[in-house]
């Protein structure tokens, strides 16, 4: 459903991804593993489309149509979700009015509003968190919900998590894998992370990993075991 | 009866229209002392006020224009027509307007607001209160609520006693324009006790090419009474630029509150200069709620003068710069007396090469021991281009005083702009919601109906299909 055909990124002139190909399909759960600054999520933001990333690419074909060249919110539009490593606090702004104008306001008020309080209930999320300015004063994990709620009641096809894992504590973690599971019908996943952690919840069906910007390894779910095991370097060598 | 010059007029206001005038009497242009004994004669004014206005216009002559603020080169004074007298007589009622006032009013959606607010609409059409449905309920309580003019004639007694005492003529260049040439505005009194449920509000609009709004709004609210007034406007635009100079004066006596709440929405080419002072007694509390988001230049410092131990102070203020717009407003603070309190709280956006200045004054005086200061200015830039500058005078006199000074600038940042596009906003609407979040501790404080146009707005000025 998302194919990348040689894709490379500099950013100042430095190689950020270097001849990226790969075909990820429809209803199956990716996971990008690599070290610090292998270019995980700038391969998040080329497939989003963030504005400072320059792409050199062959082709970025989201359903069989190019997306390269569209701006963020039509790439999303069309079914991209990107749940961000650190969301940024929105002062004056709640989650209902961010996702009321994220859906054209096709949805009802009254109607979005009690879906946006029985998903929020179902991942935990305290009642004022929802009503107050987006991520201010949140913790990590309860920004890491707010995203998955974000996702949830946007219902994309693909939905990337930028280190979903990080800085969230190990019940949040559960209930956010719990939630992917029971609403993974159809929809395909790249979870970006550091470390298996996540993986014990949710089960990759192919694990891909990154290093200075290069694609250097696929396999199986057994490969993050390895990862765990052994390391990066170990395992890209051998 | 159509004015030949309309079918000149530039149609492509962004949210405006401008409708064929029919005017019954209108001053030639420019001003000198018989257009000014004119203005009283046609009113039928008494003698003192005859004199006030004369002697407004020699102040007015001697006052040089003010250098210190925004660009007003552009004024010519020769160009405006002072005085005009839409309709031979006020209407009572929805039924008897003109049908273009009516269409204008339609528009801009005075009848859905009547329906909402019942406390009245005192509706100004140009230079003459045309509209105004005073609530019977009001009356009952004593309540006060009529254009100036119509103040002037049916309760000589409180104007003269009030009228210019707290906004002298020779205050400055524009108050003593008004002084001189005003017509309309809202005369309010509510007696002591009396704490008005409904908020009282008067829209207003001005429609005429070169034609100079001078409206004379003053409150009273006598002791331990409340009252919140309300204005907001939409004006078409003209060919030529058009000079606003209203004045306000607000007298908030002891334990009496008064909410004075403004949106203001003048075409690009308005000269908005505007003069508003309140004077606030013993445990008395005045609060401006000021918007400011249309005009070429606004130049604005509602005033808080605590004179009563226990006072309080605030002004909460917007200001939006787009393209070609220098806001250049502010507040203004003097503490007398002891225990007074102010707050100060002012956002400003500035976007396509727009101009925002917060200009402030706080002056704690000797003796007004035990007194808090709190101001705290924001502003937001949207681009390169446009420009945000602060100039806030403290002249504390008093060392028992605690004050607390907060000024930020920040610029929309890349990042938030991608994360809420990356969820599926355009840029524009993204821009208006971190906008719109940006101002909402003091949206919030806005009547809901007005605080909902004012996010419409500031999304139409984000959309860039105005500009």
């Amino acid at each position: 459903m998302l194919q990348i055909k040689n894709l490379n990124v500099k950013v100042d002139k430095k190689d950020i991804l270097v001849k990226i190909n790969f075909n990820f399909e429809k209803g199956k759960v990716y996971a990008i593993m690599g070290p610090n600054g292998s270019g995980k999520s700038s391969l998040a933001y080329a497939i989003a489309g963030h504005p400072g990333y320059k792409l050199e690419v062959e082709s970025l074909k989201f359903e069989g149509n190019d997306i390269s060249d569209l701006s963020p919110e039509k790439r999303a539009k069309l079914g991209i979700f990107l749940s961000f490593q650190s969301p940024l606090s929105l002062s004056g702004v709640n989650v209902f009015q961010l996702l009321r104008i994220a859906l054209d306001k096709k949805i009802d008020p009254l109607t979005l509003k009690k879906k946006i309080e029985t998903t929020a209930k179902k991942l935990g999320i305290k009642k004022e968190l929802i009503e107050r300015s987006l991520n201010e004063g949140a913790s990590g994990g309860e920004k890491k919900k707010l995203e998955m709620l974000q996702a949830s009641i946007l219902d994309p096809k693909l939905l990337i998590f930028d280190e979903i894992d990080t800085g969230v504590d190990i019940d949040a973690l559960r209930k956010i894998a719990n939630f992917m599971n029971d609403n993974k019908d159809g929809k395909t996943y790249i979870l970006i992370t550091h470390y298996n952690r996540i993986l014990h919840y949710i089960r990759p069906d192919k694990v891909l990993i990154l290093m200075d910007g290069k694609l250097v390894k696929v396999g199986n779910s057994k490969l993050a075991e390895k990862i765990e095991k052994n390391g990066y370097e170990r395992i890209v060598n051998s | 009866m159509q004015d030949p010059t309309v079918s000149n007029l530039d149609f492509e206001y962004k949210y405006g229209f401008s409708m064929p005038q029919k005017y019954i009497f209108k001053s030639r242009k420019g001003l000198d002392e018989e257009v000014v004994g004119n203005i009283s004669l046609l009113k039928r004014e008494p003698a003192w006020m005859t004199e006030f206005r004369l002697k407004s216009y020699q102040i007015f002559k001697q006052k040089v224009m003010p250098a210190w603020g925004a660009d007003l080169s552009d004024i010519n004074f020769d160009e405006i027509y002072y005085y005009i007298k839409p309709t031979d007589k006020r209407a009572n009622s929805w039924e008897e307007l003109p049908k273009e006032i009516k269409e204008t009013y339609d528009r801009i959606g005075v009848p859905e607001a009547e329906k909402n607010f019942l406390a009245g609409v005192s509706a100004q059409y140009e230079s003459e209160v045309v509209y105004e449905s005073i609530n019977k309920e009001l009356k009952k309580v004593g309540v006060i609520f009529c254009d100036m003019d119509t103040g002037l004639r049916n309760y000589p007694e409180i104007v003269k006693k009030y009228f210019g005492t707290l906004i002298p003529p020779h205050d400055n260049k524009f108050a003593a324009l008004n002084s001189a040439v005003w017509s309309g505005g809202s005369f309010v009194y509510v007696p002591k006790g009396v704490k008005v449920p409904m908020p009282i509000q008067a829209y207003f609009r001005i429609n005429a090419e070169s034609f100079g709004q001078f409206e004379r709004t003053l409150i009273i609210a006598e002791e331990g009474s409340y009252v919140h007034y309300i204005e907001g406007c939409t004006a078409p635009i003209y060919s030529t630029n058009s000079l606003h100079a209203a004045v306000v004066e607000i007298f908030v006596h002891k334990n009496a509150r008064v909410r004075y709440t403004t949106v203001q929405n003048w075409s690009n080419n308005v000269y908005n200069l505007v003069t508003k002072r309140a004077r606030a007694g013993e445990n008395a509390v005045m609060e401006w709620i000021d918007c400011n988001i249309g005009s070429k230049v606004t130049m604005k410092y509602p005033s808080v003068y605590l004179f009563g131990e226990g006072a309080r102070g605030e002004v909460l203020s917007i200001a939006y710069a787009g393209k070609g717009q220098h806001q250049d407003a502010g507040a203004k603070m003097l503490h007398f007396a002891p225990n007074t309190s102010s707050r100060v709280i002012s956002k400003s956006i500035s976007k396509n090469g727009g101009r925002t200045s917060y200009r402030g004054l706080v002056q704690v005086m000797p003796g007004a021991k035990k007194s808090s200061v709190f101001v705290s200015c924001d502003a937001l830039l949207l681009d390169e281009q446009s420009r945000s500058d602060t100039y806030p005078y403290m002249k504390i006199k008093e060392n028992d005083t605690t004050v607390q000074h907060e000024a930020t600038v920040e610029k929309i940042g890349e990042e938030k702009l991608f994360y809420l596009t990356a969820k599926g906003i355009s840029k524009s609407d993204a821009e208006g919601l971190l906008v719109n979040g940006f101002i909402e501790p003091v949206s919030k404080e806005i009547p809901f109906e007005y605080s909902i146009e004012l996010n419409r707005l500031i999304n139409l000025e984000m959309s860039g299909s105005v500009g």
